[in-house]
């Protein structure tokens, strides 16, 4: 370090600040920033001691007064914690954002278009691009779709999928979320407490608005109800208060205007559903349902579930109720098939794909599996159907015994796996002390899809707080930040 | 509206009133319990588990600070103010989405105060702390539940909503105020041969205090207390908000307005005769009349309408059968 050239490492905040080979989305070497990060460093370093640690707190301060929290479970009641969040916004320019954009909004149409061959005609698995067997055998794959004719065939209105970046800066998609993604009232929130807790940076910034992600959202849900019904009914059905994206469901009701309904106060009658409601009771057109599959009709699926409404699965193949997203998308963010995503978006879109995949291993593959087992240390398994960073084996932070254990679950059940390098994420900084220091960060927009597709510029970056953690699942000691789209 | 929603709405409201009535008569007894030598604390700790329906695993044990600590902050009873502002923020976060944001602050503030760290975990250590700061403990749940009441009629819309919510309101506090005036009765004026106490005078204070009503009565008849006057003042009043005439006009003004509002495709002359029956009672009644028949059975009549009223709208509103609303 070159001490006379007034280091930015000399000041007291950035000491300790790790640079190797991650991508870091501040610096990119020593002594030189990305320009976008200019302001936010030059205004972090204005601020006067303490000062930072005192806006933290009135951030915390904001965010359980909302009660925009999680109940830990387990101990006694009342114990309610808020969401880990860091307050040093990450920052994403305009140009790199349009590849995001451009890239997700192929990625999904293309998804989209997989989900409706594969439940009808099913070209794709003729053509031999994708095994019917890794299809067939998907346990999110539902057979009482087969030939449904869903609105506008759209199967994925809602999804949130996962980017990271490699080494060289490029943004890749690590996992797609088709089923029920939560976290969008986290972004719409940070947002929020952000603006109120660092008004002239971000005016000083020029950051993209995303407020109207509520309005795309119910314009989305709008535009998926049944025929012949102009003025559509649409709810949110929620798996109830127990659940620990509750708060999301009734933020998100709350901000659309529309009813936030359990299955208890759902109905179905003569394959229509119904609320309950003070005045008799109410059709329902379109269904924001937060509940999975599995739980969502007892007579359909499950039937323990306590959660859903029996006979909604009838109602919906009648076509007098709208789902969303439809059943059975599990099958298209499965891992096995994420592996086929590139080899997807070329078959039916005859493109080539904008946002890469991680390199992935098959396990059915018996070729790329021995790979797999010989290299276990290097590696990252995931159970296919899985998410929320469970069923995991990170490679190189492993013991050998967990690397013995999953190299028999591999061979027991290969198709339940996959494998993937140990990818190092990028850093980004967080304040951690009075200090900024960097920590691994991922970034999840949420991409709308109705009669268009909308992506509000943002996102949910999700951080994993622990120093030198890779995981960063809020069930797993990750937290979250702001994200910044420049106009720029 | 759901009838979910409007069941948490209701109960979000009468379990806030009740944890204000709990603190209030906690506070007011408390203090009237200074004036008065140790041996009386029995009977009026006795007294005050009466009004408040006998809470299940309370006893009187012969420790007033003991007792109200209990009914303070042991979550486990039935009726103690932290249980009922517990159960009043549970039923809130049911319907988040239905209230307003500043509705929900407030709650959840007071949520977070009276089950805050500090008193769960150092019990002991509040135990002996309680007994001085009491009071300052209990008024502010009271401010906290006006506070609320105020954010919920400057921000939330009139609609159905807010008529539940003042439904529940009305009805806690009529049942609250009976039960009161129920075991006063029992205690004081319902015994003939009794002689007059010196300090009845207090006992008579402390009914009106429990009531927020001393100020108000005294504007009608002066400082002059007795027992036909309270008992007129707190059943009869037209204009006093905690009398029970006050509480039913406002339990049928929100019968109405959710009837015109969800009941248009009900027959609710059921509903309609029993709250118009109880108010009219109530508008026409004379005090004489009471005292000199069985007020003891006045007093329980009310409650039995009180709870008819309250089964009646949960049949039309929440509870119907589904084949029967798919008929109408």
């Amino acid at each position: 370090m070159n001490a006379s050239k007034g280091s930015q490492f000399d000041i007291p905040e950035l000491r300790n600040y790790l640079l190797d080979h991650a991508y870091d989305e501040m610096f990119a070497g020593r002594d030189e920033l990305h320009p976008h990060y200019e302001p936010l460093l030059k205004n972090f370093l204005s601020l006067p001691p303490g000062e930072l640690r005192r806006r933290k707190q009135s951030a915390d301060v904001s965010f359980l007064n909302q009660g925009i929290t999680f109940t830990v479970y387990g101990r006694d009641e009342g114990t309610e914690r808020i969401f880990p969040y860091d307050l040093v916004p990450r920052i994403i320019t305009g140009s790199e954002w349009s590849v995001i954009e451009r890239g997700l909004t192929q990625r999904i149409t293309a998804l989209n278009l997989f989900l409706r061959d594969i439940y009808n005609e099913g070209r794709i698995l003729s053509d031999g691009i994708v095994p019917r067997e890794v299809v067939y055998s998907c346990k999110q794959f539902r057979r009482q779709m087969r030939g449904l004719q869903v609105p506008r065939n759209v199967y994925i209105a809602v999804v949130g999928s996962d980017l990271i970046r490699l080494e060289n800066g490029e943004f890749v998609v690590l996992e797609d979320n088709l089923r029920v993604p939560s976290g969008v009232s986290y972004m719409l929130t940070n947002r929020r407490v952000m603006k109120r807790i660092f008004p002239i940076l971000f005016r000083k910034c020029e950051v993209r608005p995303i407020e109207h992600y509520t309005q795309a959202l119910l314009g989305t849900l709008r535009s998926l109800a049944p025929e012949g019904r102009p003025e559509p009914n649409i709810v949110l059905l929620t798996p109830g208060v127990f659940n620990s994206a509750y708060f999301e469901h009734a933020y998100l009701a709350r901000q659309m205007g529309i009813e936030l309904v359990e299955g208890r106060d759902l109905v179905v009658h003569d394959n229509v559903v119904y609320m309950r409601t003070t005045s008799g009771l109410r059709r329902v057109d379109v269904i924001y349902r937060r509940v999975d599959d599995d739980f969502i009709d007892p007579l359909a699926f499950r039937s323990d579930s306590m959660l859903g409404v029996a006979g909604l699965f009838n109602a919906y193949r009648a076509g007098n109720v709208t789902l969303s997203n439809a059943f059975g998308t599990g099958v298209a963010d499965d891992k096995a098939i994420y592996a086929y995503v590139p080899q997807i978006i070329r078959y039916y879109l005859s493109e080539e794909p904008i946002l890469k995949n991680v390199e992935t291993f098959l396990m059915t593959d018996a070729k790329q599996r021995r790979h797999v087992l010989q290299n276990l240390d290097k590696m990252v398994v995931k159970a296919v159907g899985e998410s929320g960073g469970y069923g995991m084996l990170i490679g190189p932070h492993s013991t050998a015994e967990q690397r013995a254990d999953f190299a028999q679950r591999i061979q027991a059940n290969p198709r339940n796996y996959i494998a993937q390098p140990t990818i190092t994420f990028s850093r980004a900084p967080c304040l951690v002390d009075d200090r900024l220091e960097p920590r691994h960060v991922d970034l999840r927009p949420y991409i709308l899809f109705g009669d268009k597709v909308t992506i509000v510029p943002g996102g949910l970056t999700r951080v994993a707080l622990r120093e030198g953690s890779l995981v960063v699942n809020s069930s797993q000691g990750g937290g979250s930040k702001d994200t910044w789209v420049l106009s720029e | 509206m759901l009838s979910r929603v409007a069941d948490s709405l209701y109960w979000m409201s009468r379990y806030l009133e009740r944890a204000e009535h709990t603190a209030r008569l906690l506070d007011v007894n408390l203090g009237l319990m200074l004036d008065e030598p140790a041996s009386a604390a029995e009977r009026r700790w006795k007294r005050v588990l009466a009004a408040l329906g006998h809470p299940e695993d309370v006893e009187w044990e012969g420790e007033p600070y003991r007792l109200t600590h209990s009914l303070t902050f042991d979550g486990e009873i039935r009726g103690s103010i932290v249980f009922c502002i517990m159960a009043a923020r549970e039923n809130a976060r049911h319907v988040r989405e239905q209230i307003s944001t500043e509705q929900w602050h407030r709650l959840n503030r007071l949520y977070l105060q009276v089950t805050s760290k500090e008193h769960a975990t150092a019990e002991e250590a509040l135990a002996l702390s309680f007994d001085e700061q009491s009071s300052d403990f209990l008024q502010s749940v009271m401010e906290a539940v006006h506070q609320f009441q105020g954010v919920t009629d400057s921000t939330m819309s009139h609609g159905e909503g807010w008529q539940f919510i003042q439904l529940g309101r009305s009805m806690e506090r009529a049942s609250a105020t009976v039960r009161l005036l129920e075991v006063y009765h029992h205690d004081f004026w319902g015994q003939p041969e009794r002689a007059p106490e010196d300090n009845e005078y207090l006992e008579w204070i402390g009914l009106l205090r429990s009531c927020t009503a001393f100020e108000a009565y005294c504007k009608v008849y002066t400082a002059d207390l007795t027992s036909g006057r309270i008992l007129e003042f707190l059943l009869l009043d037209a204009a006093f908000p905690h009398s029970v005439r006050f509480s039913i006009d406002s339990l049928q003004d929100a019968l109405s307005a959710i009837h015109a509002e969800s009941g248009k495709r009900h027959a609710a002359d059921h509903l309609t005769r029993l709250a118009g029956r109880l108010q009219s009672s109530l508008g026409y009644s004379q005090v004489g009349e009471i005292l000199s028949a069985d007020v003891a059975s006045y007093l329980r009549g009310i409650l039995d309408q009180c709870r008819e009223i309250h089964t009646t709208v949960y049949q039309m509103y929440i509870n119907y059968e589904i084949q029967a609303a798919l008929a109408g």
